[in-house]
């Protein structure tokens, strides 16, 4: 029984750089019924998912298992857009939903992301409503 | 009970004077939604997350606007953090004092920065001891074996 309810939760990796957010975007998310990783940045978010580019495909299943990957777009290092752009050019990742937060509504960002396959492009902060919704889209992607 | 419906009474108010004069927007409403019986003290720990961060990126903003040579892009960045998660927790007046701040780091007017850390700074401290205040109401309506009021 605890296994039917467990794997019916979606998992979803949240990549943001800031803290607070980072905790905000955990709690929304388990307050949605869905089960929760957090990474710091997109080489973490990278590694966790086995994309790496020390990585080889061995190394593990985690991706398998993400159903949604929500991200920052402006963060140090790698921005949510490039985090967008390996997860687009894995073959076992291409087809998972990535989202794309911002606390800036800057419409060429916004086309950008869109281009390069993003799910959805939401501003910061999301609140209850936003991720609800994006728990009803990880469903219907699962079928 | 007489202390408990006080004590209430004087929570309800504060609350409400904290949105009435722009310390506090509907975000936090929004982080007093997500606390429940599975997450009780929700709204103190991100807030206490938000007190360090905030503090750090003070420090970091200082820091770097003494510099010889200031790396404008640098402080733009810790600005846009600071903007960040005051806006995340509902920290309106903080959040305003870092949008004024960005445009001076994109002119790169020293002085003008400056005088933003300044005032984000005090608005930083002024909303720090109002949340701490009404922490410390809520601790007392506890205490007291009250129930603290939900504001919708």
């Amino acid at each position: 029984m605890e296994e039917i309810l467990a794997s019916d939760e979606p998992h979803v990796l949240a990549v943001d750089d800031n803290l607070v957010d980072r905790k905000l975007v955990e709690t929304l998310l388990k307050k949605s019924s869905c089960k929760v990783t957090t990474a710091e940045d997109g080489l973490r978010a990278l590694e966790y998912l086995g994309l790496a580019a020390h990585q080889d495909s061995s190394t593990n299943n985690n991706g398998s298992k993400v159903n949604m990957i929500i991200t920052d777009y402006c963060m140090p290092g790698m921005t949510g857009y490039e985090l967008l752009k390996k997860i687009k050019e894995s073959l076992i990742m291409k087809d998972v939903p990535v989202v794309i937060v911002s606390s800036e509504n800057i419409p060429t960002r916004i086309n950008q992301c869109m281009e390069e396959g993003a799910q959805i492009f939401m501003l910061k902060p999301l609140k209850h409503s936003d991720v609800e919704s994006l728990r009803c889209q990880i469903m219907q992607c699962r079928g | 009970m007489e202390i408990v419906g006080k004590l209430q009474k004087q929570f309800m108010d504060f609350m409400s004077s904290l949105y009435r004069e722009g310390f506090l927007d509907d975000q936090f409403l929004q982080l007093q939604k997500l606390q429940d019986e599975s997450n009780p003290d929700f709204v103190v720990e991100v807030v206490s997350l938000f007190f360090e961060d905030s503090e750090k990126l003070l420090n970091n903003l200082a820091m770097a606007l003494q510099q010889q040579v200031v790396d404008f892009k640098q402080v733009d960045a810790h600005v846009h953090q600071f903007k960040g998660s005051s806006s995340s927790i509902g920290a309106q007046r903080v959040k305003n004092a870092c949008v004024g701040f960005r445009n001076f780091c994109e002119e790169k007017n020293l002085d003008g920065c400056i005088q933003c850390l300044q005032h984000a700074k005090h608005e930083y401290f002024l909303v720090k001891n109002k949340l701490e205040t009404l922490f410390r109401l809520e601790q007392q309506i506890l205490a007291a074996g009250g129930t603290v009021p939900i504001i919708s």
